[in-house]
């Protein structure tokens, strides 16, 4: 049998990220099922962990832990695919440890201390950073981020260039190299407000709908490639379209985020046509998986990590491309814009991409970084159980929060007699209720995604690789 | 995919859209930001208000509400809460500074923040001027945001 890894004292330190990333997913929905209480029970934990505070440590863990997920990615498969050990294992495992230090820190800061506190101890004045949706971390913290993140681009960035280029690195490089250049702009607070929203996108929409997407598109077709035995040229021609397609839509496509907020109408026509166009590439990962999973040239034994990568392709067009589509023309924005159909979308798309992908790329790798071609037979059953469990719940998470949404649009903004933001939120309680207990679903579907990894059962049978 | 439809042609694709919609991107943003002086309400931008942004985000208020639509989405809508508290700054800061420490049983509500009446005054001048910005349509629909 062949060797398994080829670069092990490299490849084996995505393990590290894998395990934090896992772990911060699992606070992060905890936080979820808080926030959700929260919906229906204003009083539950209050003034303790007030909503925005739980706010912030469930989207921010989620940044974090999707970054570990792509870093440990990044580290897992460039060896191979450069066919070298990383250029500096050592800093590799190092800003491991002081990304997840500077992240638990955050993350106490906020739950520790009010958030006015936070921004005085870290002293924001200096320079004013914090109190952005997403942003919120101390302006140290985001320094921390950079220094991370340049370290971790100059690591696999030597790598790639001393060692054999495919498109699979370039592409990666391109949307990680892009991720660190357009955070930049999380230092651009302007206290012009319509200025400062408009620039604010330059790291939401071109982070998750622009080059998030390349980097996206690069571990599905490394996994692809990996699990079906299918030709590389194949699956470098629509890795390439696939992300010109991204590109082509969703750079423009910012302009669904220029609707309402003080900028110039025309925004309304070419953010309306250009991010009607963002479901084609994701429309193209779903033709992609499922076409080159048809062809397949081996069957490969490990079932989660294909399945996994099918519903990624089908979960991201469903989530970002079709809740996406819902509310981006003009003229549907202009009732949707700020309600619970925002929420619905959110969750989704964030789910089937982001999610979903890293935790593709981890089913695939782990059991290799633990010596196994595959998990065993029973481990990989609870594993495929989890994933229905959480995608099928996912759904209805979506499916609720756009019941809620679209009750709110109708009495808050539609109606003759519209009513009052509280008096609406009453009214649509039914649907947050039923929100949390698909929350709940998804919980005990992440905690068996966990009990996987510790499940012992029958070895599957190792195929060769070689061919 | 078929073989007329070479790898080549698809990374010059990618290669070329990118670069093109990219400089696209940035000829428009500067377009834009030249013609936001008529709608941004920059006239209104003072000192004041300067000083109630720096409070509206380092009290995370965007974490419950949301302004002119984007944040969060438990709390109303504020980008126009100063035409709907009847264009009084008064009638801003009076909720802010009443509510309970310990909440509202059963129900949703607002920290208790414990600002000075001047941060009061900043935090109402600076969503003030953010009712004054020009959106297009008019955006909220109407006044309950």
């Amino acid at each position: 049998m062949e060797q398994l890894m080829k670069f092990p004292k490299s490849q084996s330190i995505a393990k590290l990220y894998f395990i934090a990333a896992i772990g911060l997913f699992v606070g992060q929905i905890l936080f979820g099922t808080i926030l959700g209480l929260q919906y229906v029970m204003g009083d539950f934990l209050f003034p303790e962990i007030p909503f925005n505070v739980a706010r912030m440590v469930h989207t921010n863990l989620l940044i974090v832990w999707l970054l570990f997920g792509f870093m440990g990615a990044a580290y897992y498969l460039i060896p191979e695919e450069s066919e070298r050990e990383l250029y500096a294992p050592w800093l590799a495992k190092l800003m491991f440890w002081i990304f997840l230090a500077a992240g638990v820190a955050t993350i106490l800061g906020y739950l520790l201390v009010p958030y006015a506190t936070l921004a005085e101890i870290t002293m924001n004045d200096l320079l004013p950073t914090m109190g952005r949706e997403f942003l919120e971390q101390p302006t140290i913290t985001k320094i921390g981020i950079v220094i991370v993140v340049l370290a971790f681009l100059f690591n696999i960035g030597m790598t790639i260039l001393t060692g054999r280029k495919t498109v699979i690195t370039l592409v990666l490089m391109t949307g990680l190299v892009g991720l660190a250049v357009f955070f930049l702009f999380a230092f651009y607070l302007p206290d012009n407000l319509v200025l400062d929203k408009y620039f604010w996108w330059f790291v939401v929409h071109l982070w998750v709908e622009g080059v998030w997407e390349l980097i996206m598109a690069a571990m599905l077709a490394y996994v692809l490639i990996k699990v079906t035995g299918v030709d590389r040229e194949v699956v470098e021609k629509w890795l390439y379209i696939i992300i010109a397609m991204a590109l082509i839509s969703g750079l423009i496509g910012t302009g669904h985020h220029f609707f309402w907020i003080g900028t110039p109408s025309y925004w309304q026509w070419l953010g309306s046509i250009f991010s009607a166009l963002e479901p084609i590439p994701f429309f193209m990962m779903t033709l992609f998986a499922f076409n080159v999973v048809n062809k397949r040239r081996r069957d490969h034994p490990n079932k989660a990590a294909v399945l996994w990568a099918l519903g990624t392709a089908v979960m991201a067009f469903l989530g970002a491309g079709v809740w996406g589509f819902l509310h981006t023309l003009a003229p549907i924005n202009y009732y949707t814009h700020g309600t619970q159909i925002t929420a619905a979308h959110g969750h989704m798309a964030f789910y089937g991409a982001y999610v979903m992908v890293n935790l593709t790329v981890i089913s695939y790798a782990m059991p290799i970084i633990n010596g196994r071609q595959a998990n065993n037979q029973r481990a990989q059953v609870l594993e495929m159980w989890s994933f229905w469990l959480m995608t099928v719940a996912m759904v209805f998470i979506t499916l609720f929060l756009t019941g809620a949404g679209i009750l709110q649009v109708y009495l808050q903004r539609y109606s003759d007699t519209p009513l009052d933001f509280m008096v609406v939120q009453d009214k649509i309680a039914i649907f947050y209720w039923l929100r949390e207990i698909a929350g709940i679903v998804f919980l005990i579907g992440l905690l068996i995604y966990v009990y996987s990894f510790f499940a012992k059962g029958e070895e599957v049978k190792t195929v060769d690789m070689t061919s | 995919m078929r073989e007329t439809f070479t790898k080549g042609m698809a990374r010059n694709i990618y290669y070329g859209g990118g670069v093109f919609f990219f400089l696209v991107l940035i000829g428009l943003t500067v377009d834009t930001v030249n013609r936001i002086s008529k709608t941004d309400n920059r006239e209104n931008l003072t000192e004041e208000v300067i000083a109630g942004k720096r409070l509206w985000e380092i009290n995370d208020c965007i974490g419950c509400h949301s302004l002119m639509g984007e944040g969060a989405y438990f709390a109303p809508e504020l980008g126009n809460v100063y035409t709907r508290f009847g264009n009084s700054t008064d009638a801003i800061k009076g909720f802010i500074m009443s509510r309970p420490k310990d909440g509202i049983p059963g129900r949703r509500s607002m920290p208790q923040f414990n600002f000075t009446p001047e941060e009061l005054e900043q935090i109402a001048q600076f969503l003030k001027y953010v009712d004054g910005i020009k959106t297009a349509r008019d955006w909220p629909p109407n006044v309950k945001g």
